[in-house]
């Protein structure tokens, strides 16, 4: 292989700084009294420790999946802290945030200030297990949409939270559904009544800061009838040269006409060069179009994390629902991907349409894994998937998984394929052209993920556009 | 410009080069002069496009003796890049597909980048069109062309045209073109050839690698050479690009080895 496409260095890290701030954390180690603290710190009702104790129980008669085409040592789920909150300071107003986590989300161009904030973008603040703050609250209050922390919610709107939690993805779902249910600690609840345009984003960034902890979050968005949200995520953490646990569950639900939008761009650490440290995000996300005429599109930017394991997913109950998926994977390093998506067919005339880009540099190895499955009843169901992958040098690894179910015949499956490499023929090419290789190598990965970029809100697709450049910054030097 | 005195536009003097541990080029001595058109041609397997390669400066190859001056500059120790905007250009044999990138961003990329180099003005989107759409005409090409991948699902006579089109373009004072022929049917032949031939000024070179005769019928060279096993065997006038489509290489080869003995 040529020395060009060898140098393959990242730029470092830039969100890998630890923020010195006191904890307050449960010991280390995962039992029913662990659970029953965390949920007595957090002032939980009765229901909702049973709903914990429930998923714990079940989550002990579960194994670890292996299907996923990834590898690394076992995990000790004792060795993990399962709550670290920030320590409050006695300050009771939303306004006064510690000012070293204000100067922490400040250094992550994350601004909690609402006069600093991007505008038009309401952002919910997640540090390690808690929601440190949440902007532009009363504003769309008035607009009577509901967005906080999920511990407000359990608080201040309990029956919403009741109704739905879990409905999309049950406690026993899955391994690492299960434990997010019995250790969830915090996370983003969104709720947007009948008939309402969401009048701004809504976003949450997620910071994992202490070592020892693995951050388990919950999001809940319900959409009622007629009404529309779009939800941008972001996520970071800093360099350790251990692994942390990232197990989160996203639950979406959207009634008649509704629409939820939910974009994600996520750069957890991802380990060092060598595969040293970097962040096992291992996350279950599922939207239900339960009402006619829904439409839930999960648009995805994945440049970070040691080990990526997700699947977000729609089920397609109302009839002329739609589902859409738009993802860009990319691994560097030893970084290892296996994600895709679900789609899942169930009323009639139901759409879903498929759009992944895997890029993998280095000598990682990255897997688009989806399944497309259609129902008995689903009269008229239609479903396209297209999935290309790019290789950068010939060390890389990418695979494509596609798993079709179709139990109707009048469905439409289509699913196209494709495989290429950033080589040394084509950056000749280009250079032969007078362009030199970093432009070469931006404009072909930018021509890549055009397809799923153009579905990014505006803010996003430029952050996600030069985030891509970060990471492959030398990759081909 | 001022014009080489003497040395003229380029000179190669015993360039060897291998790819891994085959030596392909084994000693090869060759002047080209402003205005001059010269035209490379031999068996398969003789060294022509490695040479082509070697001048454009393909990383796979090793240059393990010989010197190339351009305009009087080594060459060889340029990267590729720098190759290019000092006005070599290269029309490749085959040439690579970029999917998802439309041919009007990467061709303004590459104008913008070489003319930039040379102090001109960056073009923008609606001022590159136009032109490029006044360059497309010489070889008679479907607009539709500039919002396709560069090259994905070209036929081979579409992907030669963009190599000429990109050529006029760049406007390059030494064009090496591999095999542009090769793969066209005679009126694309023909049109990628009055496409060349229209670039063709006093101030540049040409040097077209060519395994048939019949692209010379429309390009006429100045020089002809023969190339076997890595060297330079024979040179002549055009009149030898007729000979040799007559008579084969064979008789070439057996002069060459009988003038050596």
């Amino acid at each position: 292989m040529s020395s060009a496409i060898q140098t393959l260095v990242n730029r470092p890290y830039k969100h890998g700084f630890r923020t010195e701030i006191e904890a307050d954390s449960v010991p280390k180690g995962l039992s029913e009294d662990i659970i029953r603290l965390i949920s007595q710190k957090k002032n939980e009702p009765e229901w909702l420790l049973d709903f914990r104790l429930k998923a714990y129980r079940h989550w002990l008669t579960m194994t670890e999946p292996t299907w996923p085409n990834v590898k690394y040592p076992k995990i000790d789920f004792q060795d993990i802290i399962y709550f670290s909150a920030p320590k409050p300071k006695d300050k009771k107003s939303m306004d006064e945030v510690d000012p070293e986590l204000l100067r922490t989300f400040e250094k992550l161009g994350v601004p909690m200030n609402e006069r600093a904030a991007l505008a038009g973008v309401a952002v919910d603040v997640i540090f390690d297990s808690v929601s440190v703050t949440t902007t532009f609250k009363k504003k769309l209050a008035e607009a009577g949409v509901i967005f906080c922390s999920f511990s407000e919610a359990v608080r201040d709107h309990p029956e919403l939270v009741r109704r739905y939690l879990g409905s999309v993805v049950p406690p026993g779902d899955n391994f690492y559904a299960a434990l997010n249910s019995a250790v969830f600690t915090d996370g983003s609840f969104c709720y947007i009544p009948k008939g309402v345009r969401c009048p701004m984003e809504l976003s949450t960034y997620f910071r994992i800061n202490t070592q020892e902890s693995g951050q388990f979050e919950r999001t809940l968005i319900v959409a009622e009838d007629d009404s529309y949200v779009s939800y941008l995520e972001g996520c970071t953490a800093p360099q350790f040269d251990t692994n942390q646990l990232h197990a989160a569950v996203v639950e979406l639900v959207a009634m008649d006409r509704a629409e939820i939008k939910y974009s994600t761009v996520q750069n957890w650490y991802a380990g060092d060069e060598n595969g040293k440290g970097g962040i096992y995000n291992f996350v279950t996300k599922r939207g239900l179009c339960k009402g006619a005429d829904s439409k839930i599109s999960w648009t995805q930017v994945e440049t970070g994390s040691a080990i990526t394991w997700k699947y977000p997913s729609c089920v397609l109950l109302g009839d002329n629902s739609v589902g859409e998926f738009y993802s860009v994977a990319l691994t560097n390093h030893h970084q290892q991907a296996d994600t895709g998506t679900k789609m899942v067919h169930i009323g009639r005339n139901t759409r879903s349409r498929i759009i992944s880009k895997g890029i993998s540099a280095g000598v990682s190895n990255n897997s688009y894994r989806g399944l497309v499955k259609i129902g008995a009843k689903a009269e008229g169901a239609r479903n396209f998937s297209q999935c290309d992958s790019m290789l950068i040098g010939d060390r890389c690894g990418a695979n494509t998984f596609p798993y079709l179910q179709v139990a109707n015949s009048t469905a439409t499956v289509e699913h196209e394929a494709s495989t290429s490499k950033i080589g040394e023929d084509q950056l000749f090419y280009f250079a032969s052209r007078g362009i030199d290789t970093e432009e070469a190598v931006s404009m072909i990965i930018n021509g890549f993920v055009r397809d799923v970029f153009i579905h990014l809100p505006m803010e996003f697709a430029v952050e996600a556009t030069k985030l891509l450049g970060i990471k492959l910054e030398g990759s081909v030097g | 410009m001022t014009k080489q005195q003497g040395n003229g536009l380029l000179e190669v003097r015993g360039l060897t080069a291998r790819v891994g541990d085959r030596q392909i080029l084994k000693g090869i001595d060759l002047a080209i002069r402003a205005g001059e058109v010269h035209a490379i041609m031999g068996p398969n397997g003789s060294g022509k496009s490695t040479l082509a390669k070697v001048l454009a400066g393909h990383p796979s190859y090793e240059v393990t003796g010989g010197e190339v001056l351009y305009e009087g500059r080594n060459l060889l120790e340029l990267p590729p890049e720098e190759r290019a905007r000092a006005g070599v250009f290269l029309g490749f044999q085959y040439p690579i597909e970029v999917p998802g990138v439309t041919n009007s961003a990467f061709l303004r990329l590459a104008y913008n980048t070489v003319h930039g180099s040379r102090g001109k003005e960056e073009l923008d989107p609606l001022e590159f069109d136009d032109l490029v759409r006044e360059k497309m005409k010489l070889l008679q090409m479907n607009p539709d062309f500039l919002e396709r991948s560069v090259n994905a699902g070209f036929s081979g006579g579409e992907r030669k045209r963009n190599e000429v089109l990109q050529m006029a373009l760049l406007e390059p004072r030494l064009a090496i073109l591999d095999e542009t022929d090769s793969g066209l049917d005679i009126d694309a032949l023909r049109i990628v050839a009055g496409g060349v031939n229209a670039l063709r000024t006093a101030d540049n070179g040409i040097l077209l690698v060519t395994h048939y005769q019949r692209l010379l019928n429309y390009i006429v060279p100045d020089f002809v050479h023969v190339m076997d096993g890595g060297r330079i065997i024979k040179t002549g006038d055009k009149s030898l690009a007729l000979e040799l489509e007559e008579r084969g290489y064979d008789w070439v080869a057996r002069e060459y080895k009988a003038k050596a003995a």
